[in-house]
């Protein structure tokens, strides 16, 4: 099958469906792979990288027109619908939720859709979140643009000069893009604090050595909703977290938000008055200016600067912004989406809804809509993590009596031995029972590493039974004799095999 | 001729160089000292009983011992260090045949009437009854045992219906041919019900290892060396020589001590090791449902895994059965040369029971030269894994399952494993999917941070080693 990349066509968008590493590896699948001219070059991918990989160059209507497979970044605009027909398949970021006309479109004209940002969350389809690899890169990124506008060192420094004190990061919503903000932030230097309505990433925040901003609020509903996503929260809270907020804006230098609740517009986290209260040169970064912006005064696209000189960039494509990087990724979670859906790995997609990964992705197929896909079986975050499975050792309380009875049934059992054993018996018997009790305190100390060669060693040393066949072989009796002369030769391979084969183990082990 | 007084000192300087011997593989520093005192007690010991006890055939027996010494000696040196478990099986056997020859010696002097009588009769008959006993089922075992461990008899645990019954049914027949014994030796005869019931204890050898199955051999190995250990003891007691029996219950109890040191590591019932079947009963079940839902494995290629382990700080290698069937120590440790050379720590991980031997693993990396100061075992390393970038999985399998910590269910469940998944990656070397010995599916294998490098462990690491 033929793999078709045209151009984005969105403004601005300088993202490329596939990048030539990943194209080598898409021809390694067993598909051809056709790439529209100039496709990477506002990503810094050329032509020629494209060529070199066995990439075709070619038009953007020799793609839409020939390809079996389409993949994109954005979903289809500006006519680019009218250019799929049916059996082709696409992929590519929909939003079908948001976009019924689209969903409703391609289902008329029979084409098979996936939407990237429907690919379930669950542990196996990880590899494929291209909404995970985005959001890193958005939290980088709103990390860079904070520190373009920011006018001050992120590190705390002593100078010649005098005393730098650290920024002062705040970061709102623990996500992918949240955690990749604390990380960058921090590796610049930063102080950083951040908050989140799910209780369960507190430990994610402070493995990253973030502080994890506590709310002073009893509550047991936890914010995780299906999919690992926050959900809506009581007024109760909300009212909690903003008094939160409202303090921290007063200290803190910089605020990245990436609040958002899938489905519905971002919630209002950062109110007019906070951003007046904030120190002059502060930056708010708010990651969900597409959905409406957590901050009040969020423009989208636009850095908007208040009275207190307080920018709030309201950028709705950073990822965008570092269009090699989300390429890239980009690129590879698509890869990993077609190899789980090339199992012969011989160029044929293969669309199967037995596989949950495919069927949540798909949108429509055959001339239906199969969105909504049934609900997914495992979320990322189970609500109310069941603590795991602790290892079930039941410690069998030892009895006191067990033992007791057993050592008094011995020791009469030893008695009325020793009461008919003559003496001459319990004398060998005394030295078997001590030599029983230096075996084993010997053995204890005997290094793991060892156990072999104490193997072969022991099993030379019980060779010793050679001298058995040894008084025995003064015999007069020829049987006997010569039983004890088969006797000692057995045993002597044992005690010759044995100690050599110990002594070049040992040799072996050398430091 | 020597006098019997020094005969007796000579018998306790060699008890006491035995136990040095045993005390000296503590650690590897001693080790190889103790050997040499275990090597001089066996002179002093020879020694003394041919020029102090033997009276005639010295052309005989120094044939034999001849004969024999070089037959052990070229079979030490000839044995690659990968099937030191089936030399030692073999050697085993030889004890075994060894008890069981002299106690029928024993049995056949007619000098025994005379020399005893009454209860000393009966109890140098039961003894004489025991070292056979016991002797019989070490040969047997350890036949067995050879042949599973060389691979000429299928690893799978044999489970005959009432198999448990049968066992006890010999285990009756035994005792009461022992009676018939100890009541015949008194007028004289005994030969019949003695060669019965070594038929016996050969069938009960035979059968009680064929149950056993492949991943239960370390446990079979160490006890039947405890088994060698007390034939030596018993036949000690026939012949009133405190030598053999102190040299047997030093033998006997660090056989058992490692046999009870290989179950703890496996998490076993030493009494459900012996009654085998492992893997057939109870678990299956259980594990037939997680092998659901387990999601799909990530494979990687030589070079992937190359680049993975050049750009690691810390590297654990946990290497298991595959191996050493696979011969891959050497490469291993070249792999190990040319990291540590990139100032990468690697470092080896070893679990009690990897292998077929206790210690299997350690003898095989230091048969390739990997200094020990390097290699460490489970309880050692395991809570160093989080630290761990990469980890290295070579034929291993059912020692590094989570499920054995997570599923209550799982027929390992509560054996120790060597927690590789707490690492940031784990690269899995395998032959294939299948399962372990326990016949348990291992859901490291789904994991996140797991690649699978399929193939054979010596020919992928060649390429790895190429590459890097």
């Amino acid at each position: 099958m033929r793999i078709g990349v045209p151009r984005e066509i969105h403004g601005g968008e300088q993202r490329v469906a596939t990048t030539p590493d990943v194209a080598t590896q898409l021809i390694k699948l067993g598909y051809d792979v056709a790439v529209e001219l100039q496709v990477g070059a506002a990503a810094n991918y050329s032509d020629n990288s494209y060529k070199a990989a066995g990439c075709e160059i070619t038009t953007a209507d020799n793609i839409w027109s020939k390809s079996q497979i389409i993949l994109k970044v954005r979903a289809p605009e500006n006519g680019e619908v009218e250019k799929l027909s049916a059996g082709q398949t696409l992929i590519s970021f929909l939003w079908p939720a948001q976009n019924p006309e689209l969903v409703k479109e391609l289902t008329d004209r029979g084409v098979t859709a996936m939407a990237m940002d429907s690919v379930p969350r669950i542990s196996r389809a990880q590899k494929m979140d291209a909404l995970s690899s985005m959001a890193n890169i958005a939290g980088y990124r709103a990390i860079v643009e904070a520190a373009q506008h920011f006018g001050r060192f992120f590190t705390g420094q002593i100078t010649a000069a005098g005393k730098v004190p650290p920024a002062i990061v705040m970061v709102i919503g623990a996500g992918v893009a949240g955690l990749a903000a604390i990380g960058a932030a921090k590796s610049m230097g930063a102080i950083v604090r951040a908050f989140d309505t799910r209780p369960e990433v507190k430990e994610q925040v402070e493995s990253m050595d973030a502080d994890f901003l506590m709310l002073d609020f009893e509550d047991d509903e936890g914010g995780s909703g299906e999919g690992g996503y926050a959900k809506t929260m009581s007024k109760e809270f909300i009212d909690a977290e903003m008094a939160l907020f409202r303090e921290q804006a007063k200290e803190v230098d910089i605020i990245i938000t990436t609040a958002l609740i899938p489905g519905r517009p971002a919630p209002k986290l950062i109110m007019a008055d906070m951003v007046h209260s904030m120190k002059d040169g502060s930056v708010i970064v708010d990651l969900a200016a597409e959905q409406g912006g957590n901050c009040e005064l969020t423009e989208a696209d636009k850095v908007v600067k208040t009275e207190n000189g307080v920018s709030i960039i309201g950028y709705t494509d950073l990822p965008s912004r570092m269009a090699a990087q989300s390429s890239q990724l980009y690129a590879t979670n698509l890869r990993h989406l077609l190899t789980d859906m090339t199992p012969e790995k011989d160029g044929n997609i293969v669309n199967s809804f037995d596989d949950e990964v495919v069927r949540g992705a798909t949108v429509c197929k055959d001339g239906e809509t199969t969105y909504p896909p049934p609900a997914p079986k495992l979320s990322a975050a189970p609500k109310k993590a069941e603590p795991a499975p602790a290892p079930v050792v039941i410690k069998e309380k030892p009895s006191v009596m067990g033992p007791v009875i057993g050592m008094i049934v011995g020791g009469l059992v030893l008695l009325g031995f020793g009461a008919v054993a003559p003496e001459s018996f319990m004398a060998h018997f005394t030295v078997f029972v001590l030599s029983c009790f230096v075996g084993y305190m010997v053995i204890w100390n005997v290094s793991p590493a060892l156990h072999t060669p104490l193997m072969s060693v022991t099993n030379a040393i019980s060779s010793i039974i050679v001298i058995g066949a040894l008084l025995q072989i003064s015999a007069t009796n020829a049987t006997i004799m010569w039983i004890a002369a088969a006797t000692v030769l057995l045993t002597s391979i044992n005690i010759a095999g044995g100690f050599a084969v110990t002594h070049r183990m040992l040799e072996m082990f050398r430091r | 001729m020597m006098s019997q007084g020094i005969v007796t000192v000579s018998y306790i300087i060699a008890t006491i160089l035995f136990i040095l011997a045993l005390g000296g593989l503590s650690n590897q520093e001693t080790a190889r000292r103790g050997n040499w005192y275990g090597i001089i007690g066996m002179t002093i010991a020879l020694l003394a009983t041919i020029l102090g006890v033997v009276e005639r055939h010295y052309e005989i027996l120094l044939v034999a011992l001849l004969i024999g010494g070089s037959i052990g000696v070229i079979l030490a040196r000839r044995v690659q260090m990968t099937q030191m478990p089936e030399l030692v099986a073999v050697l085993h056997s030889l004890v075994g045949a060894a008890a069981v020859a002299v106690g029928y010696a024993s049995f056949m002097d007619p000098g025994r009437l005379s020399h005893f009588s009454g209860v000393e009769l009966t109890i140098h008959d039961i003894e004489t009854y025991l070292g056979v006993l016991i002797g019989a089922v070490t040969f047997s075992g350890s036949v067995i045992a050879f042949g599973k461990l060389s691979g000429r008899i299928g690893g799978k645990p044999l489970t005959l219906p009432g198999r448990h019954f049968f066992n006890l049914g010999l285990l009756l027949g035994a005792i009461w041919f022992g009676r018939e014994f100890v009541l015949q030796s008194a007028i004289g005869s005994g030969m019949e019900p003695l060669i019965i019931m070594t038929v016996i204890a050969l069938l009960f050898g035979i059968h009680m290892v064929m149950a056993i199955g492949g991943a239960d051999m370390p446990v079979v190995v160490s006890m039947l060396n405890s088994y060698s250990g007390w034939a030596a003891a018993a036949t000690g007691f026939m012949l009133g020589n405190d030598l053999l029996i102190v040299t047997g219950a030093l033998v006997g109890s660090s056989g058992a001590i490692l046999s009870y040191i290989m179950c703890r590591a496996m998490n076993r019932k030493f009494i459900a090791v012996i009654a085998g079947g492992f893997g057939t009963s109870g678990g299956t079940s259980a594990s037939s449902d997680s092998d659901e839902d387990q999601g799909e494995v990530a494979p990687i290629d030589a070079h992937e895994t190359a680049a993975l382990l050049a750009g690691a700080k810390e590297i654990m290698i946990i290497p298991g059965y595959g191996m050493a069937v696979a011969q891959a120590q050497h490469t291993v440790y070249e792999i190990t040369k040319a990291l540590r050379a990139k100032k990468i720590n690697v470092r080896f991980g070893i679990h009690p029971v990897a292998g077929r031997m206790p210690g299997h693993m350690n003898v095989l990396l230091a048969e390739a030269k990997v200094p020990y100061d390097i290699v460490f075992e489970m309880d050692e390393i395991n809570a160093n894994f989080p630290e761990v970038d990469v980890s290295i999985v070579i034929g291993a399998n059912d020692i590094v399952n989570p499920s054995a910590l997570t599923d209550p269910d799982s027929p390992i469940a509560g054996m120790p494993v060597l927690e590789c998944w707490k690492g940031k990656a784990s690269i899995v070397l395998k032959r294939s999917m299948a399962t372990g010995y326990a016949g348990v599916q291992n859901p490291l294998f789904f994991k996140d941070n797991t690649r699978m490098l399929f193939g054979d462990a010596k020919e992928t690491l060649d390429e790895v080693l190429k590459v890097l």
